[in-house]
This record gives structure tokens, sequence and C-alpha cells, in this order.
């Protein structure tokens, strides 16, 4: 049951006696974002097992001493000995976090939950719209699309911050924005005069984007409040509820349906997500007290 | 949205999303004071506090909308480009431009003379109310927008 529970995520994971006791990886190297978000490599004990997930899960990270918190992967899936992880400063244990550097010794236990569904996006058009530090579940999604560009149709990615100096991965974002089988878009919420790009939020640029409506699918991240405006103008073009994708966020605790901290709705967000199709979904992002 | 021209050939104002789709006779008439104009980088269309003395149809280019606080740098807070109107100062009293407008990239337009403009929709009504349906849906899809910017919601 225990070593069922550990590889609750579907996918070889980590070594676990228990589903508690977090794995010791060791910070390779530390790389600052944006002036409140850092990225770090972890790298496994020696002899640990190759690495694996899927796009859009996340891990239990474990500052000894302090805490541990629910940090989304945010690098290459193919990158099966390291694994990395983008962190916003927001509170005490992302504090902590940001603190670590190389050679620190970070816990983590995962992955866990569900991951993009990119099996249902073969063949199809694919919009991502990914807000704030949301680029960051999604960026193993685009590396999916990058690897196997020639599964999927037409590809068009927004994503929104809130002014230019907040957009996470900046240099790689003009490596993506290079791609000629692709089309990625930024805007800001405000900018200075240094900023020849668009402003305003990320619904803006829906009318923009180039898609066949019965023939896409969707993966949103950020804000609830954008996923659900984005959600709404996307069908409002002819995208299905049920051809669109959504990550929430939640205070974890147990990561592994127990604690119900996560809870959202009949859901745990730990567990049956943080992707949910979005048509499973929808009703609850009216109910205020969720 | 997207306004349908090459880059070279001349703008009318019936190939505008704004417009696109009005009563023929009714844009021959708007079309008799609309001139074109192209605005290079870094150029202001309009400037706050300005007579809004013409209504802009842009069909390509992108333009910033700049505020200007005392004593704070410029701040853009929104981009309108192609198929997009520049703003509706020219529509209300005292028809003064509320922003700036600098063009980010070559832009071109087509003005219409706002007080032409006016005297049109007083005379023709019912065109009039259909011109005004197309331009309440812009000012609250403005003002959403800007809700959401105001909620900082990448802060949250």
């Amino acid at each position: 049951m225990a070593s069922d529970v550990a590889t609750a995520g579907g996918s070889v994971g980590l070594p676990s006696r228990h589903p508690w006791v977090p794995v010791p990886f060791t910070v390779e190297q530390r790389s600052t974002e944006t002036p409140d978000t850092v990225s770090f490599v972890l790298v496994p004990p020696p002899g640990h097992r190759r690495l694996s997930f899927r796009p859009g899960q996340f891990n239990m990270l474990y500052v000894f001493g302090v805490g541990e918190a629910a940090i989304s992967i945010s690098g290459d899936f193919e990158e099966t000995d390291r694994l990395v992880h983008t962190v916003r400063l927001v509170g005490k244990i992302s504090q902590a976090l940001h603190a670590v550097g190389p050679g620190d010794v970070v816990g983590v236990r995962g992955p866990y939950g569900t991951g993009w569904p990119t099996e249902e996006a073969v063949g199809r058009d694919v919009v991502v719209v990914a807000g704030g530090l949301g680029i960051a579940p999604i960026r193993p999604l685009l590396y999916e699309f990058l690897h196997h560009r020639d599964r999927y149709g037409r590809i068009e990615i927004i994503y929104g911050a809130r002014t230019p100096k907040d957009l996470v991965y900046y240099n790689e974002i003009q490596t993506w924005r290079s791609h000629t089988d692709l089309r990625f878009q930024t805007t800001v919420d405000t900018a200075g005069r240094d900023w020849y790009g668009d402003v305003g939020v990320v619904t803006t640029r829906i009318p923009d984007t180039r898609f066949e409506p019965d023939r896409t699918v969707a993966f949103l991240c950020g804000p609830e409040i954008m996923m659900k405006l984005t959600a709404e103008a996307l069908r409002a073009r002819g995208v299905a509820d049920d051809r669109m994708w959504v990550s929430l966020e939640r205070n974890m605790k147990c990561a592994i349906g127990i604690c119900g901290h996560c809870q959202f709705g009949p859901e745990f967000v730990c567990r049956d997500g943080p992707v949910f199709r979005y048509g499973d979904i929808r009703r609850f992002f009216s109910v205020r007290e969720l | 949205m997207s306004a349908r021209t090459h880059p070279s050939s001349p703008l009318r104002v019936s190939d505008h999303p704004f417009l696109r789709g009005m009563d023929t006779a009714f844009l021959e008439l708007l079309g008799e004071n609309a001139h074109e104009r192209t605005f290079e980088t870094g150029t202001l269309l309009v400037r706050e506090g300005d007579p809004a003395d013409e209504f802009m149809l842009i069909f390509q280019g992108k333009v910033a909308l700049e505020i200007m606080v005392p004593d704070h740098p410029r701040t853009t807070i929104q981009t309108v480009g192609p198929g997009e109107v520049l703003g509706w100062s020219w529509l209300t009293l005292p028809y003064r431009w509320r922003l700036d407008g600098r063009a980010l990239k070559p832009t071109r337009v087509l003005e219409i003379g706002a007080a032409h403009l006016r005297s049109i929709l007083d005379d023709h009504p019912a065109e009039g109310y259909q011109f005004l349906l197309r331009v309440l849906p812009v000012i609250a899809e403005r003002l959403e927008n800007t809700r959401l910017q105001l909620l900082d919601i990448h802060g949250i």
C-alpha cells in the first residue's frame, strides 16, 4: 500500500520507504528568473534510478527544519538525471527555498498529480495560455511540443505577466519566439517606454490567435480568474469545454489525497489534479467559497 | 480581429472590422471625410488633453496607450492594433483625448473627422444606434480588462 501510494503519480519516481519520507537531492544550480522568482536544478543522490515525470506534475520540496511546499516541475522530462523547479517568493517555505544555493540539500517527494494530457492534442491545433508563474508547469509541455513537433497541428502560445521584468524564462522566450513552426505571444499588464510588445491581459490576445476551433485543444495555467476568462474567450471562439485543461493550485500538505487541505469541491487537487478537464470543474469556478 | 488590407492598397472604411457589415450608404457617408495617415515609429497619434478631432480606425501597426503621471515614468496601459479603434474621447464631452497614443511600429489609420461623424450620427439615428452598439462592447471590454489589471492578478 505504501509503495502504491508513493508511486501514485503513475511514473517511475523516487525510491521511497514511506510516502512521507523525502529523498535528499542536492542543489546543483540556482538561477534568478525575476526579482522574486528563482529556478533550481536538483540532482538525486548517487545510485538513484533515472527520474521521470509527466509535464504538469509536481513534487513536494522539503527545506529541512522549515517545511515543505508543492512546486511544479518546470524542466525537461527528457533530462532523466535532474529536476528543475521554479519558485516564487510568497511565504515562509519559498523564502527558505530562495535562500538555498549550490551544494545545499533539499528533500523531494513525488512526482504527484495528473499531467497535461498531451495525447489529446495529437493531430490537433493547440492553444496554450499561461499567466505569471503559470509558465512554470507549462514549460515541460512546451518541451514536449518542441521535441515532437510533427505530432501536432498549429501551436499558439500566449504568456502574460505583470510587467516585462516579471516575464519568467525571458531568454528562453526569445528562443521560443524565434521558432517558425509555432507562435509565441507575450503581453504584460503595464510597461514603460522600453517595451515594444503588447500590453493588456492575456485575453486581449485571443482574437489575434489563429486555430480551427473544432480541432483545437487548450492548456491553461495561471491565476484562476485568468483561466476562467480565457476559457470563456476560447469558448466564444468555438472551443468546447471538454477540450480545455486547466492546472489548479491549492495549499497542499500530504500530496497523496489523505489530508483534504487541497480539496476543490469533490476533487483533491493533489490526486485528481492539478490538471483538470475544464468541462469537469467549470461549475466550481463560480462557487465563491471554493 | 484583422483588417484585410494589403500594405500598399488604399484603406477603405468598409474594410475595417469595426464597421464591416454596416449599411453601405452610411459607410459611404463616413468615407467622404476619411483620410489615410501613416505614423512612424515613436510618433504620437494623439496627445492627452488635445482636442479629440478624429475617430481613428487602425489598419496596420501598433499603438501604445500611455498615461503620464507627474514625477513618474510614462506607463503603457494598453496596446491596440489592426482591426481596432483608437478610442472614444471624440464621442463624449469635452472631446479631449484622455491618453497619449504612440506608434510602436509604422501605423496606418483612417481618420474620420469627429464633428462630421457626430453630425452624421445625429442625422441618421438608426445607423447611429448601430454604431453605438459597436462602440459599447469595445468600452465594456476595455473596462473589464482594466479591472483585471487593477486586480494585479499576477501578484495574487
